[in-house]
């Protein structure tokens, strides 16, 4: 029974930690594009406009509700909710801080320890695409249909090197150890070698592009380009549904930045944060955020920098450059861990 | 490992759906309501809208999905081979590179019929 209530209080915590990240997420991005565009960005709403998240989300709440005469009601409805709750689900898996220990009782900071964690991960990122395409799709609309076929063409081709990068990680946790693990909690407690570091920052830029794509980030953001399909899949949404779709496209960007933190930069590991130690806890978690939040920066700029590609090319390069690469990447890796390892 | 790690997971996606739920049911208790014939209508830059939607589109999307359900589901075997490697070795090693090549043929089938150029 104890189990069922600290997984609900770790819920509670997880999807109030997450909201509030989205919304904060939101002021930073402005905050930074602003600065990047040589602007001051919002800064009326309280001081440096840091209550700028919490006035948009009374704005959507109180807005009227429009549900266009043409659309598939159900659907139309249900998809927002479809797109937000895998993204909200996907963290369960990430540890965000080392273990807590007081006299017998161990508080772990992950909601679940599953031994397929990056299964579950690729698993959970692909039923998000569901929430897009049915979005698109039961709005009836000529945009928001071509909007959802891209993501839909986009999403799953990124998957295959997503899981090809996966897969090549799940074969270095093979160095050292009886056999690999899936659950990144395991990743993260397992020493690696200065060399192996080298070659897993090796695969970093693909991952990162494929994370990109993933979440529909510019310079991937072609499923709502607003020059030729005005909003994309969401142009016959409004008000509170349009925001939860903002909100799944950030958290997963929140997520995508957790799990490359976790796989490529040692996650809550840094110096000070000792799993057992009373303050263990808050360093690790301290660390993992300034990884988080650093790779979120690289977003932004990303964004701020890179022009948005042609659809061809978008899937050119995924299915002529990127797949092949990774490939090549996995099977190098393949041979290290057996030859090496 | 049992299935009852999983049993988290399950609360988090109880706890998930019906804040999603209430979030999406909120504004239409708390938004005005004065719905007329335009907002009614399909968005199209201010045009008069002249189709709905339920039309044909470019056959491409239909082959990316395809080529996905493909080369995923070879993903899908990378992992268990990826997790065992250890035990499995040079045996291991030469099994995947079999199977690896011979979907590399299809791989390269596929470009070579043009499946990945867009008009």
């Amino acid at each position: 029974m104890s189990i069922v209530l600290l997984s609900i209080l770790k819920s509670l915590a997880l999807i109030i930690l997450l909201l509030t990240g989205f919304a904060y997420l939101t002021y930073y991005e402005r905050k930074l594009l602003a600065r990047f565009h040589v602007r001051r960005g919002p800064n009326r709403a309280g001081p440096f406009g840091l209550l700028q998240p919490i006035a948009d989300a009374v704005k959507a709440i109180f807005k009227e509700e429009i549900v266009p005469g043409h659309v598939d009601k159900l659907i139309y409805i249900v998809a927002p909710a479809l797109s937000l709750i895998p993204a909200l689900v996907i963290f369960a898996v990430i540890p965000i801080a080392p273990d807590l220990r007081l006299g017998g009782f161990t508080l772990q900071f992950h909601v679940a320890d599953i031994n397929v964690g990056l299964l579950y991960l690729a698993a959970i990122a692909s039923v998000a695409t569901y929430g897009i395409i049915l979005g698109g799709w039961s709005s009836n609309n000529n945009y928001a249909l071509l909007g959802s076929l891209r993501t839909a063409a986009q999403m799953i081709s990124y998957e295959l090197p997503f899981g090809l990068l996966l897969a090549a990680i799940i074969l270095t946790t093979n160095i050292g150890r009886e056999a690999g693990t899936l659950s990144l909690i395991e990743i993260l407690n397992q020493p690696r070698p200065w060399w192996l570091w080298l070659w897993l920052w090796l695969a970093f830029p693909m991952f990162f592009i494929t994370m990109l794509a993933e979440s529909n980030r510019s310079p991937f953001d072609l499923p709502e380009t607003e020059n030729e399909l005005i909003a994309g899949f969401q142009v016959e949404y409004g008000g509170i549904k349009f925001a939860l779709f903002f909100m799944a496209e950030y958290i997963s960007m929140i997520t995508g930045s957790a799990i490359m933190a976790t796989l490529f930069f040692g996650g809550w590991r840094g110096p000070f944060a000792d799993p057992g130690t009373w303050y263990g806890p808050i360093v690790g978690f301290g660390w993992f955020f300034l990884k988080v939040v650093a790779l979120l920066f690289v977003y932004i700029w990303v964004r701020a920098s890179v022009p948005r590609i042609r659809y061809d090319q978008l899937l050119q390069f995924c299915w002529k450059v990127l797949t092949p690469l990774s490939i090549g990447y996995l099977v190098l890796t393949a041979l290290i861990v057996v030859f090496v390892g | 490992m049992t299935s009852a790690d999983y049993l988290p997971i399950l609360i988090l996606i109880l706890i998930a759906a019906p804040f999603a739920g209430i979030a999406i049911l909120l504004p239409s208790v708390l938004g005005p309501k004065n719905p007329n014939r335009m907002k009614q209508e399909a968005i199209e830059s201010g045009m008069i809208p002249f189709a709905d939607a339920r039309r044909r589109f470019p056959v491409q999307y239909y082959m990316v999905a395809v080529l996905f359900i493909i080369f995923d589901i070879e993903v899908i075997f990378l992992f268990p081979w990826a997790v065992s490697l250890n035990q499995l070795k040079i045996f291991g090693l030469i099994e995947m590179g079999v199977f690896l090549g011979i979907l590399l043929i299809g791989y390269l089938y596929v470009w070579k019929k043009g499946a990945f150029e867009w008009e």
